[in-house]
């Protein structure tokens, strides 16, 4: 199947009409149920944040089916150094859910299942998805049930997914930890703002999420049997709009000591962060957002040398950057008591050779001299 | 030779202002008051990695290890409780601690350096003896076998790199951690040491009356070209060597060089070992040979 957005993109690669970034694929006539069969079909084994399964960044094929299988598990997690629990709900069992990665104009087929050691119904809503409230209207299940949802990837870019399964339930549920976030890249792959292709050697997805724990009458926080046990205090805590938790990656710590991002000098790396329910600012400690795609929608050009960047509550952005300096970069929401107090910190160790033209030590430090 | 490795001027001041004044003011003392049970420490030499951050060479360098030797002292044999400083909050000259109300017999948490001095003060104030904070070189001598000193290793980091060493210090402090363990004991839960000094190293870190120094070393790494000291910052010892803003009362949040940060701060005393008769005598009339009087 050759379509006329096929041809146009292959004229933009030639340079004939550059400034064309993408051709919306919305714009095609709809395919049908046997087309759709005919495509390939691939099937993709989740891995947990901060990591990301393999992808190619170009799409050395047309359009596929692309399947995906998402076990919900709710279950307690602990979320700081104290031992707070929380009783979580999770797409397949971490917070964030899994980072799916897909090409414009491929079909997103996937299997959730609510397996019968869960307590609640739970639904998925894909942010890149449209209609069905995203897919939230025909995905509600309960425990003991799986369903098969699949959707067109019209637009590229980071999209935010969460459960939605109506009323309190949605943001409880998303502040419980049901959220994720799915990158669909355009088939020839990142550009910058001239049209040309931008790569990434490693990419790293943070999942960032605040959490609401009630406390006890001493000031501890409170641990819970059970979810509905949890949920009353939890609303009221939630309606004061104060997180006690501002983290990264389900915990605080999460993205630390043994589990820190690595790097090496020369590397480009690819950051997703998303936040399904709060505004956040990234910001690297010691580095910068080369290409910076703030509201995470590659049919933009990206913003370029960014210090921080805004994330809105409910969305998912990436930044691009290459790291030309070794140490440890942390990596933070810039509201540093956010990032210090309650935890949105990660780290980056970035291992190569020091560049003194960058910067030097030039004197170190020492008493004033007294003349 | 730097006076800061041994520190000889400041180092006999605080041994010996305390004395001249306990000899002019004989039986001042509340002799109602239970003494706190205490562990005599001989006249001992150590090697002592000292205290601080050091530079030589522009970089940053290894703390050196000096072989100090420390005059006999005592100290007491467990931290102070939580009900002894409760006596001092009771009396207006302690402010309350950040520790958990209880009954049972724990070491006084949640204080920082500020209460910890304010305590010392009182203490020494109430019973007429000259108690006060141990220096770090007091609180390593006491420790002994359990004293854990610096956390870091010391290695030969690029000198054209510095992430070189900043890495290896993150990788350190992350395999240095572990779960964080801050529920006070009862005194006495972590045993005593070779020479009866009980709980050090447990999960209370100790203030020490010794200040923050940066120092420059000079090429030969033998001596010290110059020296900032920040009494704004203090030396704990525990079960590894912290250093912390003197206001800070939760260990957690007073940053921490390496491994899990102090789970508790808390404190003991130390007095110096009564003087001969002669020696006193000797203090009080001819207090120029005293080199405290000369400091
Ligand atoms: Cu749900």
């Amino acid at each position: 199947m050759f379509t006329r957005r096929q041809a146009l993109l292959g004229a933009a690669a030639a340079g004939v009409l550059a400034p064309v970034l993408t051709m919306p694929a919305r714009a095609t006539a709809p395919a049908s149920e046997a087309e759709i069969a005919a495509l390939p079909r691939r099937k993709v084994t989740l891995v947990a944040p901060p990591f990301v399964h393999a992808h190619e960044q170009v799409a050395s094929t047309g359009p596929a089916v692309i399947e995906f299988t998402m076990p919900i598990v709710e279950k307690p997690m602990v979320i700081d150094e104290d031992g707070t629990m929380l009783q979580g709900m999770t797409f397949n069992g971490s917070i964030p859910g899994p980072l799916m990665v897909v090409h414009e104009g491929d079909y997103v087929e996937l299997t959730l299942i609510n397996p019968e050691t869960n307590t609640m119904p739970h639904n998925i809503d894909f942010h890149a998805a449209t209609g069905g409230l995203g897919g939230g209207a025909l995905t509600l299940v309960n425990p003991g049930e799986q369903v098969k949802l699949r959707f067109k990837a019209t637009r590229t870019g980071t999209f935010v997914y969460h459960c939605a399964p109506g009323g309190p339930m949605i943001p409880w549920h998303v502040v419980s930890g049901m959220h994720g976030t799915i990158m669909i890249l355009p088939r020839d792959g990142l550009k910058n703002e001239k049209g040309e292709a931008l790569a990434y050697d490693r990419i790293y997805y943070i999942g960032e999420n605040e959490f609401y724990i009630p406390r006890d009458a001493d000031g501890n926080f409170k641990t819970y049997e059970s979810h509905g046990d949890s949920y009353a205090d939890t609303l009221e805590v939630m309606k004061g709009l104060v997180p006690t938790h501002v983290v990264f990656n389900g915990a605080k710590g999460a993205l630390t000591g043994d589990n820190a991002m690595t790097a090496n000098v020369g590397e480009t790396v690819l950051i997703v962060h998303s936040q399904a329910n709060r505004d956040t600012r990234p910001h690297l400690i010691g580095g910068h957002g080369d290409y910076v795609w703030e509201q995470g929608k590659f049919a933009n050009p990206p913003a370029k040398d960014l210090e921080t960047w805004f994330i809105r509550g409910g969305s998912a952005g990436a930044a691009l950057y290459t790291f030309r300096q070794p140490g440890i970069y942390a990596y933070v929401n810039h509201n540093l008591i956010e990032a210090v107090e309650l935890g949105a910190t990660a780290h980056f160790v970035v291992e190569g050779d020091w560049n003194d033209d960058l910067m030097k030590q030039v004197e170190a430090p020492g008493p004033i001299p007294l003349n | 030779m730097p006076t800061r490795f041994l520190d000889a001027a400041a180092f006999a001041a605080a041994v010996l202002l305390p004395l001249a004044a306990s000899v002019l003011s004989p039986g001042s003392g509340d002799q109602t008051r239970a003494a706190e049970a205490v562990v005599q420490v001989p006249a001992s030499e150590m090697d002592f990695p000292l205290p601080g951050e050091f530079l030589r060479n522009s970089r940053p360098a290894p703390s050196p290890m000096v072989r100090i030797e420390v005059p006999s002292f005592e100290i007491m044999r467990r931290q102070v409780g939580l009900a002894a400083y409760g006596e001092c909050v009771a009396a207006g000259a302690c402010e309350a601690a950040d520790a958990p109300q209880t009954e049972a017999d724990v070491p006084v948490t949640g204080v920082s350096w500020i209460d910890a001095d304010a305590y010392a003060r009182w203490y020494a104030g109430v019973t007429g003896e000259p108690w006060r904070l141990p220096t770090a070189e007091e609180m390593a001598i006491a420790a002994a076998e359990r004293f854990a000193g610096e956390a870091f290793s010391v290695a030969a980091d690029d000198p054209a790199n510095p992430a070189v060493g900043w890495i290896r210090r993150y990788r350190e402090e992350a395999g240095a951690r572990r779960p964080p363990d801050p529920a006070p004991r009862p005194r006495g839960h972590y045993g005593p040491n070779s020479l009866g000094l009980e709980d050090f190293g447990g999960n209370v870190w100790e203030w020490t009356a010794t200040c923050y120094d940066r120092t420059t070393l000079d090429p030969t790494g033998e001596g010290a070209e110059g020296m900032t000291r920040n009494c704004g910052v203090r030396v704990l010892e525990g079960r590894h060597r912290a250093f912390m803003s003197t206001f800070i009362r939760d260990g957690r949040s007073g940053g921490c060089a390496v491994g899990t940060p102090p789970e508790n701060l808390g404190f003991r005393l130390v007095r110096d070992v009564r003087p001969s008769l002669v020696a006193r005598l000797r203090a009080f009339f001819f207090p120029q040979s005293d080199p405290a009087a000369r400091a």
